[in-house]
């Protein structure tokens, strides 16, 4: 991960948020860009949007608060997330999501395991996003497998 | 040179559709990368074009594309001779088109997916596209409303609404600006068409949008898609920039006057902004809390502006019920429900995907032939219908019509069309606790029945699991599912009772439980 200064950064989210000054309802689309260009929204941040788009601190804040995607601490290196719907529950998902769980630490060094509900592969589950990659018909074997490269 | 197609649909890539396609190009062939026929479990279903109409062939693995190449695309005349030789082969599955699974059925709003190529405008033109918008274009506003509410199309998102009535309401509402939100927050477990759709149809969604602007009188559409839906984005977002360069959208429309500008919205994993006034906050850039109605978002929606707010499936049924009429739509269908419903069988079937039929099929024709039973050949126990929030059903239902009133009356929803499977090894009471689980997550928290309840309902279902004195919890938890129903703001909370109560009375064996350690 490349350290960026904390000027620089302020510049960043500055100049994104200004990127999109002029969309109704800004704030969205201005957390999805600083959330993935610089992997997560810092409280610095927070003051830094609220001041350019005109908006309380307290607003900005309660939106990243109500929303999953916005992150407000790094991923980790590797991130795991998989369905725990109705749909992929039918074929064991239950179980697979409780044994990634617990062996996070084996499929490599620093793994983030997390819960979705729903990516529409509902026919082809288990289902779940690997380093942000939609896989189907997942089992423990097949998580293994696909998650070689993240171990030394 | 013959072409091949390869989906490029979600469900194709989660089972190596990218890697086949790349092989196929590796090897000089000609790929397009289409939608899903939605036969899910063949994908990826490949298809190469002969003389005859496209050939299939299921479950592709890199490591089959070398012996295809050879074989098949590159001996057209072996491909060309009769099936029978090749059937069974390699996974030929014969012409698709004839493929019984898909004869059957009755595509209107997935007639093009799986047969065009999502990347290019020239070919939705020439499947037909466009003629709706340019037909509405010549009608008056209140015309084309009159012909949506002709055909009877209802609200394909889960609740129903005639969406004549709400387009009439937004046309008729005096505003300096009015919206047109497609809600593309397709949450829930079970649901796929409309990500299937716009993956590899999304022109009809714009041309859908663009005539509901036309209707009502709105310049500016948004599309609210879930962030889950990173593949769909990537084509609604690739569509919208075409469809912009090919003047379909803009100012002045194929030169009508109409001006309509269309933005791509996405939201942020939160299952609430699937409900129509969470997703309008959500919008606008706050969180996503349900509002109390009215007033309704036809009235007052958008920055408080009158505003259609409708699905994704009822918005792609638009075109084609403007270009053929809406008395044509209007033909199928039973009762109140007319045209046809995506159905979308997911879960523990072994035949999951996409099955578009008029209102009136039953539901055991649909899990058992079209779904073809569970994929792990056991029995099935049970079927979720519409979504998290509708019904668990047993097999001593799958006579019941698929139709909105016939659905009602049993206690049950048709919603979107989802079907979920579950096989003999299901435990009900988990499926009840995991109801009130997820309404718990998913809360948008500014109502006390929703927010609250669900907590208390989880805590209930535990001790019920637990064998606690069930006959008094199981009276407790009706009682907190009479609340939930009926003082919540929407569905979330109103309807998170539905699968508890009906997995209640379908499978009482399941909550009939006794303490650990006691045996009776």
């Amino acid at each position: 991960m490349t350290i960026t200064p904390a000027t620089d950064r302020a510049a960043l989210v500055r100049a994104i948020a200004v990127q999109h000054l002029d969309e109704r309802g800004a704030l969205m689309p201005v957390l999805h860009d600083v959330n993935e260009e610089l992997g997560h929204i810092e409280r610095q941040d927070v003051e830094a949007i609220a001041d350019v788009l005109n908006l309380s601190i307290a607003d900005v804040h309660g939106v990243i608060s109500f929303y999953k995607d916005f992150r407000t601490a790094p991923a980790a290196a590797h991130t795991v997330a998989l369905c725990r719907a109705e749909a992929c529950q039918a074929v064991g998902a239950e179980a697979l999501y409780a044994d990634t769980v617990q062996r996070a630490g084996e499929l490599g060094d620093d793994v983030e395991v997390d819960e979705i509900f729903c990516f529409g592969n509902c026919a082809l589950g288990p289902s779940g996003m690997l380093d942000g990659r939609l896989h189907g018909r997942l089992s423990a074997d097949r998580l293994t497998t696909l998650t070689e490269g993240w171990r030394p | 040179m013959t072409t091949v197609y390869v989906p490029g649909d979600a469900a194709a890539v989660s089972v190596g559709a990218d890697e086949v396609a790349a092989a196929f190009e590796a090897a000089g062939v000609r790929v397009v990368r289409n939608g899903s026929r939605g036969m899910l479990w063949l994908e990826p279903l490949v298809e190469v074009e002969t003389d005859r109409g496209r050939v299939g062939y299921g479950n592709v693995r890199v490591e089959d594309v070398t012996p295809l190449v050879e074989e098949v695309v590159l001996r057209p005349s072996r491909n060309q001779r009769g099936e029978s030789d090749l059937l069974d082969q390699r996974g030929c599955i014969g012409l698709v088109d004839e493929h019984p699974w898909l004869a059957g059925q009755q595509r209107v709003s997935f007639g093009r997916v799986g047969v065009v190529d999502p990347t290019s405008i020239a070919d939705y033109e020439s499947h037909g596209g466009w003629a709706g918008l340019r037909r509405a274009l010549a009608l008056s506003p209140a015309e084309v409303v009159a012909e949506v509410t002709d055909s009877g199309l209802r609200g394909r998102g889960g609740a129903g609404f005639p969406a004549g009535v709400k387009w009439k309401t937004v046309l008729e509402t005096d505003a300096d600006l009015k919206f047109v939100a497609c809600n593309f927050d397709e949450g829930d477990s079970g649901a796929f068409a409309d990500r299937m759709v716009v993956e590899g149809d999304p022109f009809t969604l714009i041309e859908g949008m663009t005539i509901a602007a036309h209707a009502v009188g709105a310049t500016e559409g948004y599309v609210y898609i879930r962030s889950e839906y990173p593949h769909a984005t990537k084509a609604l977002r690739r569509a919208v920039d075409a469809a912009y360069t090919h003047g379909y959208l803009g100012s002045d429309v194929l030169g009508s006057g109409l001006t309509f500008d269309l933005h791509v919205r996405v939201g942020a994993g939160a299952y609430i902004c699937g409900e129509e006034s969470s997703m309008l906050d959500s919008l606008e850039g706050r969180r996503g809390e349900v509002r109390a109605k009215p007033p309704i978002p036809a009235i007052s929606g958008m920055f408080g502006r009158p505003t259609a707010v409708n699905n994704v499936l009822t918005l792609c049924a638009v075109p084609m019920i403007l270009a053929d009429g809406g008395a044509a739509y209007a033909e199928l269908g039973t009762g109140r429900s007319r045209g046809t419903q995506v159905f979308q069988l997911a879960g523990n079937v072994k035949q999951g995907g996409i099955v578009e039929l008029p209102f009136g099929v039953t539901l055991g024709e649909l899990v058992e032939e079209y779904g073809g039973g569970t994929l792990t050949g056991r029995p099935v126990r049970a079927v979720q219908v519409g979504g998290p929030l509708g019904a668990y059903l047993p097999p001593d239902q799958f006579d019941l019509p698929m139709d909105y009133e016939a659905f009602a009356e049993a206690g049950a929803m048709v919603g979107h069309g989802g079907i979920v499977v579950f096989d003999e090894t299901v435990d009900m009471a988990r499926m009840a606790r995991f109801a009130m689980e997820f309404c718990a997550a998913e809360s948008c928290g500014k109502c006390t029945p929703c927010r609250v309840g669900s907590v208390r309902g989880v805590e209930t279902m535990d001790r019920i699991i637990a064998g606690h004195d069930v006959s008094r919890n199981l009276t407790l938890l009706d009682d907190l599912c009479e609340t939930m129903t009926k003082g919540s703001l929407c569905a979330m909370g109103g309807l998170t009772p539905m699968p508890v109560q009906s997995a209640i009375k379908h499978f009482p064996e399941d909550f009939d439980r006794q303490p650990e350690g006691v045996t009776t």
